[in-house]
């Protein structure tokens, strides 16, 4: 029965992972809290991951504006779709 | 000039590729007078910006996205007689993109003659899955104070995010900073969740370690 908790490292930080989009399942959860009582490094990821998550917002919100092509950029693409519709 | 309706489909595209088959190769050459459905001479106008952005926000490599925009254009004039009127002109477009997108994905995907710089954080063997000692989490400094928005820290990331295996960084981006949902990015790149969570973990144990050799701890 409880084999069935036993995570390794790996298998925990992936959890830890998914849990950073909400979409790690309660299963998983309760895997990675077993397996958090009993490892330090897990532990100290699951603190930086929360960090990052963090980190990465700050990025994400950074990202939201809509790029255009430069007039250029259009001319370039106008001219090479010429050429092959002659 | 895009409409705000646009930009909102922008986020959650609805159509599928499935749903239209084209074999773009039927067409040896391409047709001066094309479908009367469409007009290719507007094509650069109206779509662009919009194919140039949906491919940015997946491939984040400005050159790379004109180049896939380029080439959609190309593989659009070529199969022009295909197109039925059964979709806009847009969905249509949008498709063929996706295809190239789909391409390049599993191009760099299979190259496996690189060699993939991907550092192993785990164990092998007895120890299967337990952290390697000397790549295992450090103790971070002064955390909180290191969280400030800035410049500095938003190439900081950048740069860590450019460090990653290509397929890694590709998935990441549009995972996190893109924030797509799980769902489409695998109808998208035609992968499992199961895949996309190896690699999202992957990337992420990788980006812990750079950003605290180069942020948190530096």
């Amino acid at each position: 029965m409880l084999k069935k908790f036993q995570i390794n490292c790996d298998q925990a930080t992936t959890i830890c992972d998914k849990s950073q989009y909400g979409e790690a399942s309660f299963f998983e959860k309760l895997k990675l809290r077993w397996h958090l009582l009993v490892c330090k490094l897990c532990s100290s990821y699951v603190k930086q991951n929360q960090m990052l998550t963090k980190v990465f917002k700050i990025k994400a919100s950074d990202c939201k504006e809509q790029k255009c092509l430069s007039a250029r950029d259009k001319e370039q693409l106008k001219k090479e779709l010429e050429k092959l519709n002659i | 000039m895009q409409t705000i309706t646009e930009i909102a489909n922008f986020e959650s595209p609805r159509f599928s590729f499935k749903n239209n088959t084209f074999d773009f190769c039927k067409i040896p050459m391409p047709e001066s007078s094309s479908s009367p459905l469409l007009k290719p001479n507007l094509w650069i106008d109206n779509y662009a910006d919009y194919l140039y952005n949906y491919a940015i926000s997946r491939v984040n490599d400005s050159d790379l996205a004109k180049d896939l925009v380029q080439e959609t254009f190309f593989a659009g004039l070529k199969s022009a007689k295909n197109f039925e009127g059964k979709s806009t002109e847009r969905t249509w477009l949008v498709a063929i993109l996706k295809r190239k997108i789909i391409d390049y994905y599993r191009k760099i995907n299979s190259n496996k003659g690189k060699a993939e710089v991907r550092m192993s954080f785990y164990e092998d063997g007895d120890k299967e899955g337990s952290w390697i000692e000397e790549r295992a989490p450090q103790t971070w400094d002064n955390e909180a104070d290191k969280l400030m928005e800035s410049e500095e820290l938003k190439t900081t990331i950048d740069a860590c995010i450019d460090h990653l295996p290509e397929k890694y960084a590709m998935v990441f981006r549009m995972k996190t900073i893109q924030g797509f949902e799980t769902e489409d990015i695998c109808k998208e790149l035609e992968i499992t969740p199961s895949n996309l969570w190896v690699m999202i973990h992957r990337a992420r144990t990788q980006l812990r370690k750079c950003m605290e050799e180069n942020w948190f701890n530096n």
